[in-house]
């Protein structure tokens, strides 16, 4: 797979990409929190961090032996055993057999936000209240906690890293063309239409036709609530309501127009394209300045940050797209040793600047994300701007109630086959839409949901 | 031989048993699996119900698997001669005796063959590619339009000549080995006869080619249904054109990863198995009579 083997650092960013960002969904919560189970108290604690125990972790992260041996530092009676499982979707696929066949499965996994309810939906997730993580909420970014909570207060997950999106845009192209950064995506079609004109050869920016991941941001970041889930089997799909046809019409025309690119991303073309100025911008997220530094070397110091375009100008918002969480499988049968591990790797002062700075993965810790050493970072890729300054403002602005399907894969393959090939097609966007709306909810009556919305 | 006492029956038994509890562990089991998964259904809400063959029935009119296996269809009747007449060509050419260089040659069209087809695929996906694949850049370099490979007009056609490239030189190898053990004496009697060279392939050798024909042939129908690793790789490149239902093997594929639906999944792969048993078949009865005739 040859955009997967580029540097470490854009291992995990085509990991964001590759799927999509993610959520929480409101599910398994009809019983209402009423069941909320007993606390651990301290001396269980203790008790279980003392006694010699073997956990086992599936994770991609690269090098993640730096931060479990600071675990290890403190309870050097319990072992971490790291396996790398795969990344993304075939871990997925891995775990899924696991739970199936009863046995094989870890007691630890890295989940993507948006993979959480294909997980909880199997009621394979491990509820870490009991075990102290509540007190850990403010720790994070608020969006964070919306995306790894669940209905009935459940907590499922501890957020890891992060994707809150932005604008990568090309100075030098800007400033050749006198186009202003855009505000607003009004302000951003005009700049595609202008930019192409006096370039034929350049387009200001490329919506990928396979990247539902990016769409999804996108339509998180317009306010919309594509998936709700009330209760474990009924959900609401409403991805062709208002807000999502005003995304389609708006991308749909600018590709009609022929203004803006829609080839695959994360291909040999694409990394060639980004190197040679064809795409004056990158919408991408906050992995994306480092990925982006590694793959277009090219291009150094021509590119700077900036946050999305907005749809009304007299507000910022933006939409989430990758990072990852720890999750305990329920079926752990060191639930103590696992919970504290998730909370310690996700939490700890050292393990999380490690994260930020060694494996170059976006914060999910408040403390880091205002922690001179990191925003104050300056890379000469973007001319001394310190772009994770950029991006850990925009993470402020993102909606923490947004919520996934507990079937995303197929919601994924499903529009990349109507809205990514309407777009790469350059036909009727708005109708693809329609099809992608059909397409799920067919799919979700066939798997026995309750489906309304739209 | 007609009388066999105990003793070597019984060793006879012992030397298949191996054998046989592969046969049984490996492929009847998975097999025997496979066809109880698919009388089932299994939804996220509700659990796993014996449903009988609705799958069966579901996926007999399920437009997406029926399009898979036209397609599949289609691409054997375009890809299998072009492929088998070239290795014929070949197989011919280097057993007349008069190719200079015979053994690089023969080496030349096999290595293909040892060339993984993930890798192979990968390959020609950047040959394809419409900014910077070579093609694409030497089209532009002389003015010359080349064809968008990866679009919905060329796909099948690109993905048969990776196909071709890959098995060209495995089918011509069958050949060749073939030709190799027609006696000698055959030709030298043909040419006592007068025939040339043209007419010694012709009635000698392309009749003597006929089961190594039928052979590959059979390969074919086989490799051809169940077309998946190329698309598969090109699919990251031309997502709009390879959706998850191109060919019957990535439907299954598709159904049972993305969707989750592993029980309708093996009923698609059980269906696709008897399409290729009947249609190989097929080729074997027509091959079979007409010999006989």
């Amino acid at each position: 797979m040859s955009q997967f083997s580029l540097s470490r650092r854009s291992f995990l960013a085509a990991a964001g990409a590759v799927s999509l960002g993610t959520a929480l969904a409101a599910c398994g919560g009809d019983g209402g929190g009423s069941t909320s189970a007993q606390a651990v108290g301290q001396s269980d604690v203790d008790k279980a961090m003392a006694t010699p125990t073997e956990l086992t972790f599936w994770t991609w992260v690269p090098d993640i032996d730096q931060e479990v041996a600071l675990f290890r530092k403190k309870y050097p009676a319990i072992k971490v055993n790291v396996v790398n499982a795969g990344q993304g979707t075939p871990q997925y696929t891995k775990l899924r057999t696991a739970l199936q066949a009863g046995t094989g499965a870890p007691d630890l996994v890295q989940i993507e936000y948006q993979y959480i309810p294909t997980f909880t939906i199997t009621d394979s997730l491990l509820d870490l209240q009991p075990y102290g993580a509540s007190a850990l909420k403010s720790r994070f970014v608020d969006w964070t906690w919306g995306q790894v909570t669940g209905a009935g207060g459940e907590i499922w997950a501890m957020p890891q890293d992060t994707g809150p999106m932005g604008l990568l845009y090309r100075q030098d192209i800007f400033d050749q063309h006198g186009i202003a950064v855009p505000k607003t995506w009004d302000e951003f079609a005009d700049a595609a239409h202008k930019l192409h004109a006096a370039d034929p050869n350049v387009y200001l920016t490329n919506m990928a036709a396979n990247q539902a991941a990016a769409w999804h941001g996108l339509l998180w970041q317009a306010g919309a609530k594509p998936y709700v889930s009330s209760g474990k089997s009924d959900i609401a799909i409403s991805v062709s309501d208002n807000i999502g046809k005003k995304l389609a019409a708006y991308w749909g025309g600018l590709a009609k127009d022929g203004v803006i690119g829609t080839e695959p991303d994360f291909t040999d073309a694409w990394y060639g394209a980004l190197n040679n100025g064809k795409y004056a911008t990158w919408i991408t997220a906050a992995w994306g300045p480092v990925f982006l530094s590694g793959s277009a070397k090219a291009t150094a110091g021509k590119w700077r940050a900036a946050p999305l375009p907005q749809w009304d100008s007299g507000s910022q918002h933006s939409g989430n797209w990758g990072g990852s969480t720890t999750a305990v499988i329920k079926t752990s049968k060191n639930p103590i040793a696992a919970a504290t591990f998730a909370q310690f790797l996700n939490t700890d002062p050292e393990t999380t600047k490690l994260f930020a700075t060694k494996q170059f993965l976006f914060p999910s810790s408040k403390a880091l994300l205002t922690d001179p050493s990191f925003a104050g970072d300056k890379p000469d890729f973007y001319g001394g701007q310190p772009v994770n300054q950029v991006f850990a403002g925009i993470g402020d602005t993102i909606d923490p109630s947004f919520q996934w399907p507990p079937f995303l894969d197929q919601v994924v393959t499903d529009w990349t086959e109507t809205v990514g090939k309407s777009l790469a097609d350059k036909t009727d966007s708005v109708a693809a839409l329609d099809q992608w709306q059909s397409r799920i909810t067919a799919f979700a009556k066939n798997q026995g949901f309750t489906v309304g919305g739209r | 031989m007609s009388v066999v006492s105990a003793g070597p029956r019984r060793a006879g038994l012992l030397f298949v048993t191996p054998f046989m509890v592969l046969f049984l562990l490996l492929f009847l089991t998975p097999l025997g699996y496979a066809a109880y998964l698919s009388l089932f259904q299994h939804k996220l809400i509700g659990g796993t119900t014996f449903v009988g063959l609705d799958n069966y029935a579901k996926a007999v009119t399920d437009p997406q698997f029926l399009r898979g296996v036209l397609r599949v269809a289609t691409f054997f009747v375009i890809q299998v001669p072009l492929m088998l007449v070239l290795a014929l060509l070949f197989a011919l050419a280097l057993d007349s005796g008069l190719m200079r260089l015979a053994r690089v040659v023969r080496l030349g069209i096999f290595v293909p063959y040892a060339v993984p087809s993930v890798v192979a695929a990968l390959m020609w996906g950047y040959l394809y590619g419409p900014d910077y694949g070579p093609f694409a850049q030497l089209g532009r370099l002389l003015h010359v339009p080349v064809p968008r490979f990866l679009s919905e007009t060329w796909m099948l056609g690109s993905l048969s000549n990776v196909v071709s490239w890959e098995f060209v030189g495995y089918n011509m190898i069958i050949l060749y080995a073939a030709l190799r053990s027609v006696s000698p004496e055959l030709y030298e009697a043909a040419a006592v006869d007068g025939a040339g060279a043209w007419r010694i392939a012709w009635s000698i050798k392309l009749p003597a080619l006929r089961p190594a024909l039928v052979l590959t042939l059979l390969f074919s129908v086989i490799g051809s249904f169940q077309l998946f690793n190329e698309p598969k790789l090109l699919q990251p490149l031309a997502p709009d054109v390879i959706d998850s239902g191109f060919t019957a093997n990535l439907y299954a594929y598709s159904l049972a990863f993305t969707g989750q639906q592993v029980n309708y999944a093996a009923t698609v792969s059980f269906l696709l198995g008897l399409v290729i048993v009947a249609v190989s078949y097929g080729f074997l009865f027509a091959s079979n009579r007409r010999r006989a005739v």
